[in-house]
């Protein structure tokens, strides 16, 4: 069934999110009181160094291991190390960084939110915004840039962006626009124009060291330099993107209650590291203002509020799966979330009351959207 | 014309912490610095009108509880993205152990 719905930014189901008051209206948040709250929220440098140090460590390790080895075949088991390290956490240490949550230092967050963003191949400033954007209207269509996967999903993009792909081919053209000062009228809609030299700026950073490393590889007629800087956002990528999808995707849309559409997973100990505890999702956009590495400690204190989370990662599969594939026989179809009886209703008209398969509140009757 | 309205009593916020305080339909924030200093801004972050009453103080700086925008609390001054508008600050002197606002 095609899809009745315009994710595009600017597009038609944006006015109609700001017509039915998605927009402007209050998100729930779970009670939690004000002195638990500044406990929860209250910064600290040692976590953060901590882990960051482990981080950097293991780079090292596994990128002088890779090279050591190089071009034998026992260079790859650390080339794959080394590739989730580059290709996937900094995803996460970008995250944390952009949030301001991860260290108490500020020039700390910036200085990791800097080198993560250049790994993860996102712009810093163009991504901050969008990443703002994200948390104030959280998979609300056409508004927020960062929904994963459309309904229906496009199943070649997203098995492509396990390796990088949509990303990078994404990535390198807005790359050199950026760098020629320019920006899509999309973009600019979430970036105040005060900022815009700053995204120019730093495009230009970025395309300068792809410069330097493809002139490494040309004069030394070897693809090393590629596979350490570039190449690890592709082949070492699968980590995040396993990890993302499982955030939001499948759940509903155009709700304004986080527990209805974001999700929280136990991860093993390594993925945690990895993601940085960004697997307590609920948590996270429901208190942004809270430390990864206190997640856990909010996750104990709200859970009776929050819908039971998935036990690992292949439970949340089991639920993912299935439901891109009911997407493409009923875009309107959606996974939903069974608050427990302890748990608070809110707003029950924009998901509550609404069963999978029914028309999202607001867009019913639109007609199909243009391809 | 700006008159000293009666914010709270000092008690009322902790000291490196804020509280709301709502007068004639604005809203506004009342802080208490680490040296026991109390200031007032308005209430709502300049960037997607969130009530900083759910931010976080730390120091001198107050972090919008949604997306993270930073301000001195005590000049309002916006101190990098999100945040590009800096906040209005209002002034306050303490009487008899409360907390008044000229607003």
């Amino acid at each position: 069934m095609p899809t009745n719905r315009d994710y595009a930014l600017l597009g038609r189901d944006a006015k109609r999110a700001e017509e039915i008051g998605l927009i402007s209206a209050e998100w729930y948040h779970s009670d939690v009181s004000r002195t638990e709250m500044k406990g929860l929220m209250k910064r600290s440098d040692q976590p953060a160094i901590r882990d960051t140090m482990i981080w950097i460590a293991a780079f090292i390790v596994t990128g002088g291991l890779a090279v050591y080895f190089w071009p034998t075949w026992w260079s790859v088991p650390f080339f794959l190390a080394y590739g989730v390290l580059y290709g996937s956490s900094s995803d996460s240490r970008w995250h944390e960084c952009g949030h301001g949550t991860a260290f108490k230092t500020q020039w700390m967050n910036d200085a990791v939110y800097q080198v993560a963003s250049f790994m993860v191949m996102r712009n810093p400033v163009i991504w901050r915004w969008s990443h703002t954007r994200h948390h104030t209207h959280t998979i609300i269509v056409g508004h927020d840039p960062e929904i994963i996967a459309m309904r229906p999903a496009d199943l070649i993009k997203l098995g492509g962006a396990f390796f990088g792909i949509p990303d990078v081919l994404a990535y390198f053209p807005e790359l050199l626009r950026a760098s020629l000062g320019q920006l899509p009228e999309t973009t600019r809609s979430f970036i105040p124009d005060s900022e815009q030299p700053r995204v120019f700026f730093w495009a230009r950073v970025h395309l300068a060291i792809y410069v330097v490393v493809v002139l490494l590889a040309l004069i030394t007629w070897s693809i090393l330099p590629l596979m350490l800087v570039g190449l690890p956002r592709m082949y070492g990528a699968w980590h995040m993107v396993m990890t993302g999808v499982m955030q939001h995707l499948g759940l509903a849309e155009n709700v304004l209650d986080h527990r209805l559409n974001s999700r929280t997973v136990y991860l093993n100990p390594v993925s945690r590291f990895l993601y940085w505890n960004m697997n307590y999702h609920v948590e996270h956009h429901m208190f942004p203002m809270v430390p990864y590495h206190a997640l856990p400690r909010l996750h104990a204190l709200i859970k009776l509020d929050l819908p039971a989370p998935h036990p690992g990662i292949l439970s949340a599969y089991r639920e993912i799966v299935p439901a891109i594939f009911r997407q493409f026989q009923n875009p309107d179809w959606f996974v939903k979330r069974e608050l427990p009886p302890t748990a608070k209703p809110y707003r029950p008209e924009f998901h509550g009351d609404l069963e999978p398969g029914q028309p999202t509140p607001g867009i019913n009757g639109y007609p199909l959207a243009a391809e | 014309m700006a008159q000293w309205v009666e914010a709270c009593s000092t008690d009322d916020v902790d000291e490196e912490d804020l509280i709301r305080f709502d007068h004639d339909g604005r809203t506004f924030a009342i802080y208490q610095s680490p040296d026991g200093k109390f200031y007032c801004t308005d209430g709502l972050c300049t960037h997607e009108k969130v009530h900083l009453s759910g931010g976080l103080v730390m120091d001198h700086t107050v972090e919008c509880p949604k997306h993270n925008g930073r301000f001195d609390y005590r000049t309002g001054e916006a101190k990098g993205a999100p945040v590009c508008i800096n906040l209005a600050t209002y002034p306050v002197r303490v009487d008899a152990g409360k907390v008044l606002v000229e607003i």
